[in-house]
């Protein structure tokens, strides 16, 4: 408890997401972290322990901490992201949790976009299965910097080492077409709690971390980039008080690398280049400001500029087109309408696009390119060609996951259609 | 070369900012739910950094319940002349006398539920476009699904089936006349982080916060203030006893905590090493196990 109070200024902050089914014991996982550090409450376990014996199912049900809509009760099942919180005296963490079945992928995409980390579950007795594929292909493709396979329900193959080592095989092999740099394999049972929090006491052969000491330690520092200055305009800030008459402030957040007072700026679109006079971070004036810190500059020389317009380094400018080359998510029942148009959300930037052409669908299952109509239908991924009204300012996703991403918007019902990473 | 890391206050600072920053630039009328919480207060605090040195661009709204702590009342009439904001008051008793809602009665009265309707009628009145509010996604289920942007049709309603998928730091605002929107910037929050934070900040909050001695009775094992707006039981008794309160709502329905913390580094052990949550000592969630969901679904904060 100490530790709660004395340490609260040196915990940093961790989001993950977990995707699983119904039964692959994913409920039980994030019930298991939140038990085992003491984040369940004694009147939710109170409401859980009268909930699960309503539903006679004889066990307490630790998935119906997570589940909080009526219809997810009812039909026990989880339909939306549910965000959850915890913290170890070392890190504070948000859990994305997300429904695993292929008509949610929406949400999983959706979870996956703010993620550091992505814990997916295979179940023991099973191996790799369809949605191990799909799940690891959606972290891959949103950019998330570190993937912890849980073998998970070793209790259930008797703590079994051969079978660990034959799945983890399975999944280096496949994990090969992924682009992710850090992937981890755990042998754990969420039920028994081997593994989880604390070490387990059968399976002695496993040497490594539990998951854990594997999210409070691994490296999250550096899944930011800190090395393209890139600095979307939210807001021109104008007292015009007398006290600061002539303040003209360009309130952001930044998307990339570190600005620092004096550096040689460059503003897009209008091309001019200053130098940055001032630094603020709320009242606070500063020398230096770094992604994904809030701030707000004021530069030496006077230049419109104005929401939608981005300050970047002088030296190291993004790309600008209004070709844009998109791997696409598509979110809506009505499918992605080839030659349709559609409004744009990029950083702070509005406009609008043409959806110019369909490039190929991907089969998210075998991580391959699906032959015949590449139509995009609700929860299908694909290659699409955009043309925009007015020039974006991009870096691939890949290099940067905030001035790389974008969203689709229908006119006509203003619904969020599409999620598109620039490739 | 040193490490470019955010602690987890700051990094949620720094979203938070992004957040209300987003509203501005979105929106014609964006408002400030403002009830005098220290949940509202952290919110208002953030808007002060976000537009620094220029004045918070939002006007505020009290739904006021009419059955409001004293002290809440003081606390946010300082706040407004010290920054020179501009306060709104949406009012319940109004919506009573003018027959828009009927008062419940009985032992269990509360006008929490009636607020929702003077707060729809009060967003219409003033034109609000975005709602912000305090709400925090660690509080209760249902808003755990809930979006930072959150679309409201044109009857204030919530469809939590429906949702629009919200994607990194992208917040989509568009609406048709009419509709209007809630916005969450410290959804990510948690009771601990917002505590921290006020602790790390230096933030005034009401005095009711901390332990001090008031007359209370016991129902359900929850203790309430005793005020001129509840109806005691014969066997209800009340006496007096150093409390706090965790959570400032309407007085019918905020339960007091037996509590000696009377700083705010006692608080944090004390939310450190509670074992129910924060809404524990609300009486309103506790009518059903969907009762935030079906609140909301009707238009609640």
């Amino acid at each position: 408890m100490k530790d709660e109070t004395s340490g609260y200024l040196d915990m940093d902050l961790l989001r993950f997401t977990t995707a699983g089914s119904v039964d692959d014991g994913k409920s039980t996982l994030i019930g298991r972290l939140l038990y085992d550090t003491k984040q369940i409450f004694e009147d939710q376990m109170e409401a859980v322990q009268q909930a699960s014996a309503k539903r006679g199912t004889g066990e307490v049900d630790l998935s119906l901490l997570t589940d909080g809509l009526r219809a997810e009760r009812e039909q026990g099942i989880t339909i939306d992201v549910a965000y959850r919180y915890f913290a170890t005296p070392r890190r504070k963490f948000i859990i994305a949790d997300t429904p695993g079945h292929i008509q949610y992928t929406r949400n999983m995409v959706t979870g996956a976009s703010t993620a550091n980390l992505a814990i997916i579950l295979v179940d023991a007795r099973k191996g790799i299965q369809e949605q191990t594929r799909r799940h690891s292909f959606i972290a891959s493709l949103l950019g998330i910097p570190h993937v912890v396979f849980c073998i998970n329900k070793m209790d259930l193959v008797d703590y079994d080492q051969a079978t660990f080592e034959r799945i983890q095989r399975e999944l280096e092999d496949f994990s090969s077409r992924l682009e992710v740099h850090d992937i981890r394999y755990l042998p754990i049972s969420a039920l028994k709690g081997d593994n989880v929090v604390t070490r387990s006491k059968v399976m002695d052969w496993y040497q490594g971390p539990t998951l854990m000491y594997l999210l409070e330690s691994i490296h999250i520092a550096g899944d930011h980039n800190h090395v393209d200055r890139r600095f979307p305009v939210q807001q021109v800030i104008r007292p015009m008080t007398t006290e600061h008459h002539d303040f003209r402030g360009f309130a952001g957040r930044v998307a990339g690398g570190v600005f620092r007072k004096g550096d040689k700026v460059h503003v897009l679109p209008s091309g001019f280049e200053s130098t940055i006079k001032s630094i603020n971070i709320g009242e606070y004036e500063v020398d230096e400001c770094f992604a994904p810190q809030s701030a707000c500059m004021t530069l030496a020389d006077e230049i419109d500029i104005s929401r939608g317009d981005m300050i970047v380094g002088a030296n190291n400018l993004p790309e600008t087109s209004q070709d844009v080359e998109v791997m696409l998510c598509w979110f809506n029942e009505k499918p992605l309408q080839a030659g349709g148009k559609y409004a744009i959300k990029h950083n702070t930037r509005d406009a609008r696009c043409m959806i110019k052409e369909v490039l190929y669908r991907m089969d998210i299952s075998t991580l391959r390119k699906a032959d015949g109509d590449p139509t995009l239908k609700m929860n299908d991924i694909g290659r699409v060609m955009l043309r925009t009204t007015v020039p974006l300012h991009f870096d691939k996703y890949a290099r940067n996951r905030y001035t790389g991403s974008l969203i689709l918007i229908d006119e006509a019902t203003n619904e969020t259609v599409a999620a598109g990473m620039i490739v | 070369m040193h490490s470019y890391r955010l602690t987890h206050l700051k990094e949620l600072e720094s979203e938070s900012m992004h957040i209300l920053r987003e509203v501005a630039a979105q929106f014609d009328n964006p408002t400030l739910l403002f009830s005098g919480g220290k949940d509202s207060i952290v919110c208002f605090h953030l808007a002060l950094k976000a537009f620094h040195p220029a004045k918070v661009p939002f006007n505020l709204l009290h739904v006021d319940t009419g059955h409001n702590f004293e002290e809440a009342i003081t606390f946010r009439d300082a706040l407004v002349k010290k920054y020179g904001a501009n306060l709104l008051v949406g009012s319940v008793q109004e919506s009573i006398d003018s027959g828009r809602v009927q008062e419940e009665t009985g032992f269990y009265a509360s006008r929490n539920k009636l607020q929702t309707v003077t707060l729809l009628d009060s967003l219409e009145k003033f034109k609000v476009d975005c709602a912000i509010g305090g709400g925090r996604r660690d509080e209760e289920k249902a808003r755990a699904k809930e979006r930072v942007f959150s679309h409201r049709d044109e009857f204030g309603q919530w469809d939590p089936k429906n949702q629009r998928p919200e994607l990194w730091n992208i917040y989509n605002g568009r609406k048709r006349p009419g509709e209007h929107f809630r916005a969450f910037p410290i959804s990510n929050w948690t009771e601990m982080d917002v505590w921290q934070y006020i602790m790390l900040e230096k933030i005034e909050i009401p005095n009711i916060y901390f332990s001090h001695e008031r007359e209370v009775f016991e129902r359900d094992g929850v203790l309430y203030a005793n005020s001129s707006f509840m109806r005691l039981k014969p066997e209800e008794k009340p006496f007096k006893k150093r409390i706090r309160f965790r959570t400032i709502g309407d007085m019918s329905c905020t339960g007091a905590v037996d509590s000696p913390a009377s700083t705010l580094e006692e608080i944090i052990e004390e939310v450190a090493s509670t074992r129910t949550t924060e809404r524990g000592t609300r009486m309103d969630d506790k009518r059903s196990e969907a009762a935030m969901e079906d609140r909301k679904k009707e238009g609640y904060f």
